[in-house]
């Protein structure tokens, strides 16, 4: 079980590195709807197996590898954006970043005292080194649809640490913050519409140039 | 003593003779893969004769040095290939740390090519020499934390051990990053091409435009040396070296070095070039991998 957990698991910490050094929005949406799917599928491996866990990873799955990405993607094709992603943080320093921090959350994760049955596995390396990577894509990134990314990224962090307690939470919490992340997507999506037809454009610096 | 000097001329001798096959096949792979019939693949070996009975153009500004340079250069390449070893035979010179040496007499050579190019005073060559010592900080710390890797998998520094073993758990890892690094290194597509006659964006042959005659055809002679070192490094970091007979592991290792060529030349014929702003990035993923690949050896040698 362990191998199959830590390879998919370091599928996502590959995935955060190409989400950092993508130049393109679409390749961005991409790389983080295909680590939602990864990371979705965990549940399966760790879980006790019942219905509601297969629930709980189709549900996932669905909202986090389909549903959120499309609906990127269509705000990204209504707003007829350019398709640059105009780093403030450039893409070589990103990445020579997200590497440091996943060197860092193996230091880490090394101090930490964890239960004998986690000591073997990538679980908590993958969860901060995947919020490190989402919080440098929020704060490095001008365009909106790319700072939502981050946001996802972050949330597939904490998500993967949230794993570490799957035997002690029930899964109904875990359903309601898939829930509320989709909503948080509804109103960043309607958010940006706004910025758009303000701006014409969906460049977030230009909201902190003030006027009267 | 005896043993030892013929071991070395043997393999210098053979290593000299068959480094200019290698662009050979790649540019007939490329031109199978485009549908023409291409140049023969001893092209190379034309050229090199031509070019050393021609004599030499030598620009006014430039100083003694500049020849030298480009002996150097050449001598410390042929330095760094009788380090490698090849198959079951050990480097006859090698020792303890050689791996250092490897990539230091291969920087000599590039600091000495740079230096010979900035001799003759051309815009375009200042140029060549500027982006290929920028490229090479990457790449360099690339093979360092390649050779590192490996070191630590063999509890070795000698390349002689280090390339013994067959793959360990980091070896996938490492052979994408040094197969990046050798595109890079030996100027093949995705961040040079090697045919390209525009000099805004050539790097390698930026810096040879002024070279002529035999200087030229040494230059020439220790790209294709440096590109089948490369070759060899790869492919033997991933083959175990302990096969059953000498001839058969000698049969193997040149087999896998052809592999590798045809894997380069369909590279080359199959991606387009890098914007130029893009190749840094690339690089540094390159970096990466080997430093993950360190990082791996390094986690996977504690208890």
């Amino acid at each position: 079980m362990s191998p199959w957990l830590n390879l998919l698991i370091g599928l996502a910490m590959g995935l955060n590195l190409i989400a950092l050094a993508s130049s393109r929005l679409p390749s961005l949406i991409r790389s983080a709807a295909v680590q939602g799917l990864v990371l979705g599928t965990l549940p399966l491996l760790l879980g006790h197996g019942g219905w509601m866990t297969v629930l709980f990873a189709v549900c996932t799955v669905s909202v986090k590898g389909l549903l959120i990405p499309a609906l990127l993607e269509r705000a990204l094709r209504a707003a007829h954006a350019d398709r640059e992603v105009q780093p403030l943080v450039g893409y070589v320093p990103s990445l020579l970043l997200g590497a440091a921090a996943m060197i860092a959350s193996v230091a880490l994760a090394d101090a930490l005292p964890l239960r004998a049955e986690h000591a073997g596995s990538l679980l908590v390396v993958g969860a901060f080194s995947t919020v490190f990577s989402g919080l440098l894509l929020l704060i490095g990134r001008a365009k909106a649809i790319a700072q939502v990314c981050g946001y996802l990224i972050l949330e597939n962090g904490i998500y993967l640490f949230g794993l570490l307690l799957i035997r002690a939470t029930p899964l109904i919490v875990e359903a309601g913050i898939l829930l509320d992340l989709t909503v948080a997507i509804f109103v960043i999506g309607i958010i940006m519409d706004r910025i758009q037809r303000e701006f014409d454009t969906l460049d977030t610096r230009k909201l902190t140039a003030l006027r009267e | 003593m005896m043993r030892v000097m013929l071991h070395l001329g043997a393999q210098v001798l053979l290593l000299g003779l068959l480094a200019p096959l290698l662009p050979g096949l790649i540019t007939k792979v490329k031109a199978w893969v485009a549908g023409r019939r291409g140049p023969p693949v001893l092209q190379l070996y034309y050229d090199l004769a031509r070019l050393w009975q021609k004599s030499v153009v030598l620009s006014s500004a430039a100083s003694p040095g500049h020849i030298a340079g480009i002996a150097v250069a050449w001598v410390a390449t042929l330095g760094a290939a009788l380090l490698l070893p090849l198959g079951p035979w050990a480097s006859p010179v090698g020792f303890r740390g050689d791996a250092i040496l490897f990539v230091y007499l291969l920087a000599l050579a590039r600091f000495c090519t740079t230096l010979a190019a900035l001799e003759t005073a051309s815009a375009f060559e200042g140029m060549g020499a500027a982006r290929e010592v920028s490229f090479a900080v990457l790449t360099e710390a690339a093979v360092m934390a390649g050779l590192l890797a490996l070191g630590l998998q063999s509890a070795s520094l000698s390349l002689s051990v280090m390339l013994l073993p067959a793959a360990g758990p980091a070896t996938a890892l490492l052979v994408l990053g040094l197969f990046i690094v050798l595109l890079c290194e030996n100027c093949r597509v995705p961040f040079d091409d090697p045919n390209t006659h525009l000099e805004l964006t050539m790097i390698h042959e930026a810096m040879v435009l002024d070279h002529s005659g035999p200087p030229l055809a040494a230059i020439l002679h220790g790209a294709a040396l440096k590109l089948l070192l490369f070759s060899l490094l790869l492919v033997q970091i991933v083959l175990p070296a302990g096969a059953s007979s000498p001839a058969l592991a000698l049969a193997v290792l040149a087999g896998a070095v052809l592999v590798l060529t045809l894997l380069v030349g369909l590279t080359e014929a199959l991606i387009a070039r890098l914007a130029f702003n893009r190749v840094p990035l690339f690089l540094t993923t390159g970096f990466l991998l080997c430093l993950f690949a360190l990082f791996v050896a390094w986690k996977a040698g504690r208890p």
